[in-house]
């Protein structure tokens, strides 16, 4: 099944009169409670470096023990040099994505330039804050390149909240990736004084071997990680991807 | 006389905003977000369903579903805000002294932060457009009071949804420095003190104990930090960086940011332990 038809799925399910006639079907019955929200799975990593950004999530989509697709992609490109990846549910991740990409289309209108990263960062925060009593159930990370060419990656909560941070990992995986990444990373916060830079030490090269390590040990212990893992690389000659095959399991 | 006019003038306009946003409320479940429109003409007329959304005054959505509150309960339970917290505030001699999850409203005023990580974030970045556009009409900084009162109107208008937020705006205006304790509930108190988040009891013993109204900036600013990592070591939920600003007349300063996990040792220091017995050979 692919990405489209699942959206479409969704569509169906959205449509008001649908679930007018559901609920019209359950009202005979006993009530079943109006869930609209599905989790999907998978996990996203991002780490910013002193000039670049690596932005890393797996491909595999499920729904509880069901593997739905093994080659969906997380990762989204919203500007030249801004990349989200979400997990969660992908029917809200894609509807979020389709907002973004036309507050941008709007923004490049207006302004004739792309957004920069920190811009789209607080885009991304107030979207996510309009939906606050109906939330998108999506837990993004957003990487890039600053103005100054610096990496930058921002983590968000499923209502906005967010934070420039140093790296950071979100999604199923997640609670197996971020203290490895705290271990071997560990940024000081931003909110230390004397204020410390925030961006890893590490290379371009061992940044991206870090991500495939964590990956791969996550898959181990994590049912709803694997398949296939897409790295993205921004830096200031552009963008390169990369790929590594993980457990199919 | 004049000055009578334009009160009962003010009154009245604000009585008539009060009973159309009532009316409007009953009617279709809208939103005040006119701190949120971006003023901006459209680039064509086009009013379509996907530039509505768009362009428009964006507004909250809300879920199509007959018992809001249930579904409410489960939704805050998929998106848990982060929570785990300990701030607080207080005005001496000099100025005023907050600490911890602090956001920088404008130059002369900090807002604290406590409840809901993006509750409290959002509306503070929406405090800070009111405060900025109030300057620009007015030529003149907001008072803390008016700044503390916006925040607790809008607060207000959304008590009984869910929001939760417990902050204090703390900040230097025309009649010196100024502190307000809002909360989601709809409370607003001024004050020389106030400690607010999970971990606000233990920082008010240490806080009530050491505050007086004539400390140095260096007193105040070591009673903030040392209030902070007591409340971090009795409190699970708070920890990670003690902030400590200060508000003077010439607007905030960041005096400090420490990891409360290297405090710890400037409060205890690792003692070299007695050796009881030594291992002798034999």
């Amino acid at each position: 099944m692919n990405s489209q038809q699942i959206y479409y799925i969704f569509d169906l399910c959205k449509s008001p009169n649908l679930s007018l006639s559901l609920s019209f079907i359950t009202m005979a019955k006993q009530h079943a409670r109006w869930s609209p929200y599905d989790n999907n799975g998978g996990t996203c990593v991002a780490i910013a470096g002193a000039d670049y950004c690596v932005i890393a999530a797996d491909t595999r989509m499920s729904t509880g023990y069901s593997i739905l697709s093994r080659d969906y992609s997380k990762i989204c490109k919203l500007a030249d040099k801004c990349m989200m990846a979400s997990s969660g549910f992908q029917a809200d991740v894609r509807a979020l994505q389709k907002v973004l990409a036309a507050r941008h289309l709007i923004y490049q209108h207006q302004h004739n330039k792309q957004m920069s990263c920190p811009a789209m960062g607080q885009l991304l925060s107030n979207t996510l804050y309009y939906k606050r009593f109906f939330p998108y159930y999506a837990f993004n990370v957003l990487g890039g390149l600053d103005n100054e060419g610096k990496g930058c990656v921002f983590t968000y909560d499923a209502v906005g909240s967010y934070e420039r941070v140093g790296y950071s990992s979100q999604g199923s995986g997640s609670t197996l990736i971020m203290p490895f990444l705290d271990n071997q990373l560990k940024s000081p916060s931003p909110l230390l004084l004397p204020a410390q830079d925030a961006v890893t030490p590490l290379s371009e090269s061992e940044a991206v071997d870090l991500v495939k390590t964590c990956f791969a040990s996550a898959t181990e212990r994590d049912i709803y990680t694997g398949d296939r893992l897409e790295i993205v690389i921004l830096n200031a000659d552009g963008v390169r991807r990369e790929e590594m095959e993980l457990r199919k399991d | 006389m004049v000055v009578f006019l334009g009160f009962a003038n003010l009154l009245l306009t604000i009585s008539c905003n009060l009973i159309i946003y009532l009316f409007e409320q009953v009617m279709s479940m809208k939103f005040d977000t006119s701190g949120l429109e971006s003023h901006h003409g459209m680039l064509f007329g086009a009013r379509d369903e996907l530039s509505s959304g768009l362009s428009a005054a964006p507004s909250f959505d809300i879920p199509n579903s007959n018992d809001f509150d249930c579904f409410q309960k489960e939704a805050i339970q998929m998106v848990k805000p982060a929570k785990g917290t300990t701030t607080l505030a207080f005005i001496f001699k000099e100025a005023s002294q907050s600490v911890k999850k602090i956001i920088e409203i404008n130059p002369y005023m900090l807002g604290t932060m406590a409840g809901g990580a993006a509750d409290c974030q959002f509306w503070h970045r929406n405090l800070g457009i009111k405060c900025r556009l109030h300057e620009l009409a007015n030529k003149r900084r907001i008072s803390v009071t008016g700044a503390s009162k916006l925040l607790a109107n809008i607060l207000y208008n959304y008590r009984g949804m869910g929001l939760s937020v417990g902050t204090m705006i703390a900040g230097w205006d025309e009649t010196g420095p100024g502190l307000y304790y809002v909360d989601s509930e709809g409370g607003r108190l001024k004050g020389t003190r106030f400690s607010v988040g999970s971990g606000s009891p233990y920082a008010y013993g240490v806080l009530d104990n050491g505050y007086r109204y004539d400390m140095s900036v260096e007193e105040a600013a070591e009673l903030a930090r040392r209030s902070i990592y007591h409340a971090t070591f009795r409190d699970g939920a708070s920890g990670g960086v003690a902030s400590v600003y200060y508000v003077g007349p010439n607007g905030w300063k960041k005096l400090s940011g420490d990891d409360v996990a290297e405090l710890h040792y400037s409060y205890y220091p690792v003692e070299p332990a007695v050796v009881e017995q030594e291992m002798v050979e034999t």
